[in-house]
C-alpha cells in the first residue's frame, strides 16, 4: 500500500503550527506501519487531548480521540476486550505524564499489549504554551513567566522503572530511526513506550528563545546521542537515543486468556 | 405462618452473620418461604458488638429490617447488653451461659443454654459454635427443618468440614428442644 | 447446574442480570458498598469468556469500558458516589460519542467519604447532572431483587437500543440485602443486541447517521469500516467540527432521542392508588417502607397508596401527574434533601399539596418514620 492510503486526505493540510514536530511523528508512524504491512483494519489508534492527539484523526485506522490523559485506559478497554487489535497510542508530555500519569505507569506495569508514542515537546500546545511535567527547570512558559521551578520526569526511566518491556527514545530529527523504533514497538508483545523528542516552535521555542523549527531540530541533533556512544562518556549531559529495554516478560492479555482457561475448567 | 422476625447478635468472628445467612438461606431455597437477611456493616462487623437481622415469613416482606425481634441471640455480655431490650414482649431471648449473664429485665422468654461448653466438650472446636446456635433457635422454634439446614450447608462448606457442623447443629437442637 | 432460586444479596442479583443480558467485559474499582459487584463477575465472567479487569482508578474503569463497548462487547462498571463523581468527565463523553454501557451506583451516605456503609439516596441528581453539558440519559432504580435483575437487563436494552450509558441507581440497603432471586429463563425477559450496519466493506459507513427511527447502526473496531469517535462535536462521520448548524443538530439529537422516548422508557410500580386520596411516592429500598406502612394503613381504612418509580431520569413527570395530581397528599419518600420530592412538584398543578417524608442520618427510614411524617403533615400530631 502506498503511504496516503494510511491517511485521511481530506482533512489535509493538518491543523498543526508550521514547523511543528507532530507532523514528522505523523510521517514516522505511517513509515513504521507500512513496512509491516499491517491491515488498517487490525489497528485502533487511541488519543487523548492536546496537539498531539489529533494525529489520530489524519490517519484511516479505527481512531478513537478521547479526553484528556485518559487514552491508555479506553486503549486498555480495546486491547483487552479485542487483544487481535494493535493498539497505537499517541500522546502528549502533559497528556501522558501529568493528567495522564497514573494511568502510564499502570498500563506500564501490566504489561498490556500497547504502543504508547509520547510526543515530547515539553509545553501544552494547545492551550497556549504553559509548563508541561517535561518543560524543565529555567524555561520559561506562559504560566511559568519568571522562570520554570518544577522539575522533570525522565520518560525513559519512568517507564522503566513502572515496567514497560519496551523502551525506546528517538526525536523528529532522527525520522529513519524514529520509523525503525516505532516499528520494533508495534512488533513488541508487551507494553512500549517510544518518546519522540518533538519540537514547539510556536510556544516552547519562542518562549525559550530557541530559534525556528530548524534551530529546534538542529539542537536535538546536537543534544541527543544513540545510547553507549563514546560522546557520551565524553559530555554526560548529552540525552541518549535508541531502544533501552527490550524485555519479554508475561504480557497481560495473554496472561488473562490463561485465567479464562482456569476458569472455564473450573467454576 | 406467623411471620418470624430475629436478630443474631454476639461480636465479630463469632459466626452470627452466617448462620443468620444459613437460616434465610435453608428457608427459601428448601422451605419455599419468604426471607430477608441484613447485617451491620462497617466497624461493627470487625470486633464489637455485631447484628444480623433475618425474617422469615411465607409472604412478601416489605421492610427487610427488624426492629423489635421475636427471637433475640446474643453470644456476647457486650451484645446482651446492647439488644436485650429491643425483644418484642413475650418474645425468644437466647443466651449462652459461659459469655452471657442475663439480668432477667425482660418481658420475655429467657433460654440461657451451654451451646459453646458443649461444643468445646462434644467437638472440641468453637468455629462450630454459630452451627450449634443454629440448631438451638430451631430446637426451640421449629422455624426450618434441619435437614433444610444440612443442605443450606452443604452448598457453602467443604466437605470434610459437613460431618462437624452436622454433629454442632444436632447438639443445638437437643438443647434447644430440651429447653422448649 | 445453576440453580435457578438462589438467596443472593441485590450486588450479586445485579450481576446475575448483567449476565442474563450478555455482559462480556467489566471494567471496575473497589469501592464500598459496590465491591460485591465486582468480586463476584472477576469469577464470573472469565467462566464465560468474558473479561473482568480491576483498573488503576474510577476515571479508568469508566474509560476502558467505553473502549471495550466498541469493540462491540456489552460492558458494565460499578460503583458508589465518590467514585461515580470520578467517572462523570467519561460519562460525558459516553453521551457524546453516544456509546452503549451501563454504571452501577450503589449509594451511600455523601457529600465526600461520608458514610460509606450506610445508605443514602442522594445521588439521583448527580445521576442526570453529574456531568457537563446539554445532555440527557437514562437513569434506573430498583427496590428488590427480582427487580435489580429486570432492571439491570432492562439498563442493557436500553443502552444498546439508544446508544446511550445507562445509570443504575441502587443504594446500600438494596445492594447488601439478601432475599430471594429467581433467575428467568433465557428468553423469558427479551434481549436487545446490538445493532451492527448493514453497509458492505467499500460503501461509505455513516457512524453518526441516524436511521429514520432515530437508531444509530454501529461497527465494532476491528471490522471493515474504519471510522472515527471523538468528544469533540463531529459530524456524520464523526469528525470534529464547529459548525453552528452541526452542533445544535447533534445537540439535539442527543437529548431528543431520549426525552422523545420518555414514555416507553418510564417504568413504574402502582400500589392501592385506584382510590388513594394520599399518594406516597417512592422508589429504591425506601420504597420497601413505604410499602410497608401503605398496606398496613389501608387495614386502618385509610386512602393511602404508593407510585413506585423505577425510572427516575428521562423524569417520568407524566405518570407523577397522573397518579400524583388529584391527590390532597402527595409524600415522596427518599432518603436525600427532596432531590425527587422537587421534581415531583414540577409535574402537579399544586406544588402546597407535595411534602417530603426523608431521612438523612445514613438510618434506613422506617414505615413508622412514615407514619409520624405523615400524621405531622395532615395536622394530628405524632
Amino acid at each position: 500500500m502506498a503511504v496516503n492510503d494510511y491517511i485521511r486526505e481530506r482533512f489535509f493540510p493538518h491543523l498543526w503550527c508550521a514547523g511543528c514536530g507532530h507532523g514528522i511523528v505523523l510521517n514516522g508512524l505511517i513509515r513504521a506501519v507500512e513496512k509491516l504491512g499491517m491491515s488498517r483494519n487490525e489497528i485502533v489508534m487511541v488519543s487523548g487531548i492536546g496537539c498531539s492527539s489529533r494525529i489520530s484523526g489524519y490517519m484511516d485506522f479505527h481512531t478513537l480521540h478521547t479526553i484528556h490523559g485518559r487514552a491508555l485506559a479506553f486503549a486498555t478497554g480495546v486491547k483487552l476486550s479485542k487483544p487481535e487489535l494493535n493498539v497505537i497510542v499517541p500522546m502528549g508530555d502533559g497528556d501522558a505524564l501529568s493528567i495522564g500519569g497514573n494511568h502510564f505507569i499502570h498500563a506500564a506495569r501490566r504489561n498490556i499489549a500497547i504502543t504508547a508514542i509520547v510526543m515530547n515537546n515539553r509545553i501544552y500546545g494547545m492551550t497556549g504554551g504553559q509548563y508541561s511535567p517535561l518543560t524543565g527547570p529555567g524555561m520559561l512558559a506562559t504560566t511559568a513567566p519568571y522562570s520554570n521551578i518544577d522539575q522533570s520526569f525522565d520518560i525513559v526511566e519512568m517507564a522503566k522503572a513502572a515496567g514497560a518491556t519496551f523502551v525506546a527514545r528517538t526525536t523528529t530529527y532522527h525520522v529513519h530511526q524514529m520509523a525503525d523504533i516505532i516499528r520494533s514497538a508495534i512488533l513488541h508483545e508487551g507494553f512500549s513506550v517510544v518518546e519522540v523528542m518533538s519540537q514547539c516552535p510556536t510556544y516552547f521555542g519562542r518562549k525559550n528563545k530557541q530559534g525556528g523549527a530548524v534551530e529546534m531540530m538542529k539542537r536535538m541533533k546536537e543534544i541527543t546521542t544513540p545510547i553507549g556512544s563514546k560522546k557520551k562518556v565524553e559530555n554526560p549531559d548529552l540525552i541518549e537515543r535508541g531502544i533501552f529495554v527490550e524485555l519479554d516478560k508475561p504480557e497481560y492479555c495473554s496472561e488473562y486468556n490463561q485465567i479464562i482457561e482456569r476458569a472455564m475448567g473450573g467454576y | 405462618m406467623e411471620r418470624c422476625r430475629m436478630v443474631f447478635s454476639g461480636s465479630g468472628g463469632q459466626g452470627v452473620i452466617t448462620a443468620a445467612i444459613i437460616l434465610a438461606e435453608a428457608a427459601v431455597l428448601y422451605e419455599d418461604l419468604t426471607a430477608v437477611q441484613t447485617q451491620a456493616y462497617g466497624a461493627a462487623a470487625r470486633g464489637g458488638a455485631t447484628r444480623s437481622d433475618v425474617i422469615i415469613s411465607d409472604t412478601v416482606i416489605d421492610f427487610p429490617k427488624v426492629i423489635q425481634p421475636n427471637v433475640l441471640v446474643c453470644l456476647t455480655q457486650e451484645a446482651y447488653n446492647k439488644f436485650f431490650d429491643i425483644i418484642r414482649p413475650g418474645g425468644l431471648l437466647l443466651t449462652d451461659t459461659r459469655y452471657v449473664k442475663s439480668q432477667l429485665k425482660v418481658d420475655a422468654r429467657q433460654r440461657e443454654l451451654p451451646m459453646y461448653q458443649t461444643v468445646m466438650e462434644k467437638i472440641g472446636k468453637p468455629i462450630v459454635f454459630n452451627i450449634c446456635m443454629l440448631g438451638a433457635v430451631i430446637g426451640l422454634t421449629n422455624l426450618v427443618a434441619q435437614e433444610s439446614i444440612m443442605k443450606a450447608l452443604k452448598d457453602r462448606i467443604p466437605k470434610n468440614f459437613l460431618d462437624m457442623n452436622r454433629d454442632a447443629l444436632a447438639l443445638g437442637l437437643e438443647l434447644g428442644k430440651n429447653s422448649q | 447446574m445453576t440453580r435457578r432460586i438462589k438467596f443472593i444479596q441485590g450486588n450479586e442479583a445485579c450481576v446475575e442480570g448483567a449476565l442474563y443480558a450478555g455482559l462480556e467485559f467489566f471494567a471496575g474499582y473497589p469501592i464500598t458498598p459496590s465491591t460485591e459487584i465486582m468480586e463476584h463477575l472477576s469469577k464470573r465472567l472469565p467462566a464465560i469468556g468474558g473479561k473482568f479487569i480491576q483498573m488503576e482508578d474510577e476515571i479508568a474503569s469508566m474509560c476502558a469500558i467505553i473502549g471495550a463497548s466498541l469493540t462491540g462487547q456489552k460492558v458494565l462498571t460499578a460503583t458508589s458516589g465518590p467514585g461515580f463523581s470520578l467517572k462523570q468527565e467519561a460519562l460525558g463523553y459516553a453521551v457524546m460519542a453516544e456509546i452503549p454501557c451501563v454504571i452501577v451506583n450503589v449509594q451511600r451516605g455523601g457529600p465526600s467519604t461520608g458514610v460509606p456503609t450506610h445508605v443514602s439516596q442522594g445521588d439521583v441528581m448527580q445521576a442526570r447532572w453529574g456531568t457537563h453539558g446539554d445532555h440527557s440519559l437514562v437513569t434506573l432504580t430498583a427496590s428488590n431483587h427480582q427487580d435489580v435483575f429486570a432492571m439491570t437487563v432492562e439498563a442493557f436494552n436500553i443502552a444498546e437500543t439508544f446508544r446511550t450509558p445507562v445509570i443504575l441507581l441502587f443504594d446500600e440497603v438494596v445492594g447488601h440485602m439478601r432475599e430471594r432471586l429467581e433467575i428467568p429463563e433465557p428468553g423469558e425477559i427479551p434481549i436487545v443486541n446490538r445493532l451492527r450496519t448493514a453497509v458492505h466493506d467499500g460503501v461509505d459507513y455513516h457512524p453518526y447517521l441516524p436511521r429514520e427511527d432515530g437508531r444509530l447502526p454501529m461497527s465494532d473496531f476491528g471490522g471493515v469500516h474504519r471510522y472515527n469517535v471523538t468528544g469533540l462535536v463531529h459530524d456524520m462521520w464523526g469528525f470534529p467540527s464547529d459548525n453552528p448548524k452541526i452542533i445544535h443538530g447533534l445537540l439535539r439529537h442527543l437529548v431528543d432521542k431520549i426525552e422523545n422516548n420518555a414514555s416507553h422508557i418510564a417504568m413504574y410500580k402502582t400500589f392501592y392508588l385506584e382510590d388513594a386520596d394520599t399518594v406516597l411516592v417512592s422508589f429504591g429500598s425506601a420504597a420497601r417502607s413505604a410499602l410497608h406502612i401503605v398496606k398496613s394503613l389501608r387495614k386502618r381504612g385509610e386512602k393511602i397508596g404508593l407510585l413506585e418509580l423505577q425510572t427516575l431520569w428521562p423524569f417520568p413527570a407524566d405518570i407523577v401527574r397522573r397518579y400524583c395530581n388529584k391527590a390532597s397528599y402527595t409524600v415522596v419518600v427518599e432518603m436525600n434533601m427532596g432531590q425527587v420530592c422537587q421534581m415531583v412538584k414540577t409535574a402537579v398543578d399544586h406544588r402546597e399539596r407535595v411534602f417530603l417524608a426523608n431521612r438523612i442520618d445514613g438510618v434506613f427510614i422506617t414505615p413508622t418514620d412514615i407514619k409520624n411524617i405523615l400524621r405531622l403533615i395532615k395536622g394530628r400530631g405524632v
